[in-house]
């Protein structure tokens, strides 16, 4: 929701101009954002289109947080100028291609080198589609409140990604035996010297892996400025704090990382999610960086509250960390039965997946999704609560009135 | 009405990075310290969005992080002010 005054103010500024055409219902121009939502965030959430992007919902202006609205999810590739946009730092510079450079060296490299934009590309290309997703998407759904950017079901998008391996990179500089680590610098900073610069590292053993790559093109176009251009990190499989973007220095360590943004920051309890790829060198007797993503599923073809007549076929997408959506179900009567739904186009095991089925009752109805994936895990019915609010996927639900 | 929305809906669609003038605090002593530091890193949209759950250890404890883990340059009196501010304000 988005109240008068905020509207007003928004209009003015934007327009340089203080007459405005009154404004008789403004809710009906807002996004439709989940009443579990902090209401705050109901109030200040706006439509709005950055340069080059579609309308997005603002959560934040500075650094620009923004997520997708439920109805950009209805294909299983989000376009580039409706994918989200997720910064930590306010300090984001326009990258000049021709200048830029990726240094890639550290302890753990035998030597130091860079490379520029050409160069990159001249490395054999690999495509993956991939699903990008924040490991704090849903959080504003999280009771009790955890405080942070209040995001709702949009901060995730699925692009066909196009790059170099990571592993080809590496081999340039030659990997020691030793570098246990990987980190990554993008050129976003904070706007003091003292904001820790976000700065990521991936355990070596993912960061070799053929899918890990440092991607230039996304859906066949150069990356969007607020996508990381000229080239970002593309991690399938785990969540959107290790996708660096503006990319440019890759160190190979041979200790772990041990910055803000390691140590503290984008941690889960240990053993509390049902994850098999572990992070060992950034463990703790207590917690863990969050790896993979855990499966999930949002219910795309409706608004919450639309009507539709029986038969109606509704769906969504579904996806996990990489082993594979093999089936999703759909409940129409509040969760007390489940039938299969119908899986749609493939388009790779870290893809969004997807799914329709029809809905058969009458009245008030209460549609529900549940994804699992190949090895067996599927979603949570009770929120699987967290201090940073992380890995939401409680079942997704939407009431339609069928007539 | 429709009309309305589509002319409210250009003048949004403007391309240039948005205008953070639109977040409007409440009025009530302490914001001009809130302007004048916490808006120096971040929107004050991050104040509103995370209303009205956070209580008064939780505001505090966010003022500190600020200072602690974000390196934010603020001096200790008007790190109190702006924690009360927060908690009188944007707290349960």
């Amino acid at each position: 929701m988005i109240s008068r005054r905020h509207l007003l103010a928004a209009g003015a500024a934007l327009a340089g101009s203080t007459t405005l055409p009154p404004i008789i219902a403004a809710n009906a121009a807002g996004p439709q954002l989940d009443p579990a939502l902090p209401e705050g965030l109901r109030d200040v959430a706006a439509l709005e289109a950055l340069p080059g992007k579609k309308p997005l919902i603002r959560m934040s202006y500075r650094p620009p947080n923004y997520e997708s609205p439920l109805e950009y999810f209805r294909t299983p590739i989000t376009p580039n100028d409706q994918f989200f946009v997720r910064y930590h730092l306010a300090d984001i510079p326009e990258v000049d291609a021709k200048s830029w450079k990726l240094a890639v060296g550290g302890d753990g490299a035998d030597k130091a080198i860079a490379l520029t934009l050409d160069e990159l590309k001249a490395l054999p290309a690999v495509e993956v589609v991939a699903v990008n997703q924040c490991s704090g998407n849903r959080r504003g759904l999280f009771k009790p409140h955890v405080p942070g950017v209040e995001w709702g079901y949009g901060a995730m998008g699925c692009a066909r990604w196009k790059g170099a391996r990571l592993k080809d990179i590496l081999d340039k500089a030659g990997l020691k035996k030793e570098a246990i680590e990987i980190s990554f610098d993008g050129a976003d900073k904070g706007v003091f010297d003292k904001v820790p610069d976000f700065v990521k590292s991936l355990p070596a053993w993912k960061a070799i892996e053929d899918t890990t790559i440092v991607a230039y093109e996304m859906n066949g176009a150069p990356l969007p400025h607020l996508n990381g251009f000229p080239a970002r990190l593309v991690v399938p499989g785990w969540t959107g704090t290790y996708w660096m973007k503006h990319l440019i220095s890759i160190n190979a360590l041979t200790k772990p990382l041990g910055n803000f943004w390691m140590a503290a920051a984008y941690r889960v309890p240990l053993g509390k999610f049902p994850v098999v790829a572990r992070f060992i060198s950034q463990e703790t007797a207590a917690n863990t960086p969050i790896t993979e993503m855990v499966v999930n599923s949002l219910i795309t073809s409706h608004a919450d509250g639309a009507n539709v007549k029986a038969g109606t076929m509704v769906g969504g997408i579904a996806w996990d960390g990489g082993y594979g959506i093999t089936s999703v179900e759909v409940s129409t009567d509040g969760g007390k039965s489940w039938l299969p739904a119908q899986l749609g186009e493939d388009l790779g095991r870290f893809a969004f997946r997807p799914f329709s089925a029809p809905v058969a009752a009458k009245g008030k109805v209460t549609v529900m999704a549940r994804a699992t994936n190949k090895i067996g895990q599927t979603q949570t019915t009770e929120l699987n609560q967290n201090p940073a609010g992380y890995h939401h996927n409680v079942i997704h639900r939407i009431t339609l009135n069928v007539a | 009405m429709r009309v309305t929305i589509a002319l409210l809906a250009l003048t949004l669609a403007t391309p240039a990075l948005a205008d953070e003038q639109a977040i409007a605090l409440k009025k009530a002593p302490g914001l001009d310290k809130v302007e004048a530091n916490c808006a120096a890193c971040h929107s004050l949209d991050y104040i509103v969005m995370n209303s009205p759950y956070p209580n008064a250890a939780l505001w505090d404890a966010e003022v500190t992080k600020m200072i602690k883990a974000y390196g934010a340059p603020i001096e200790d009196a008007d790190a109190k002010a702006i924690a009360e501010y927060l908690k009188k304000n944007y707290g349960s």
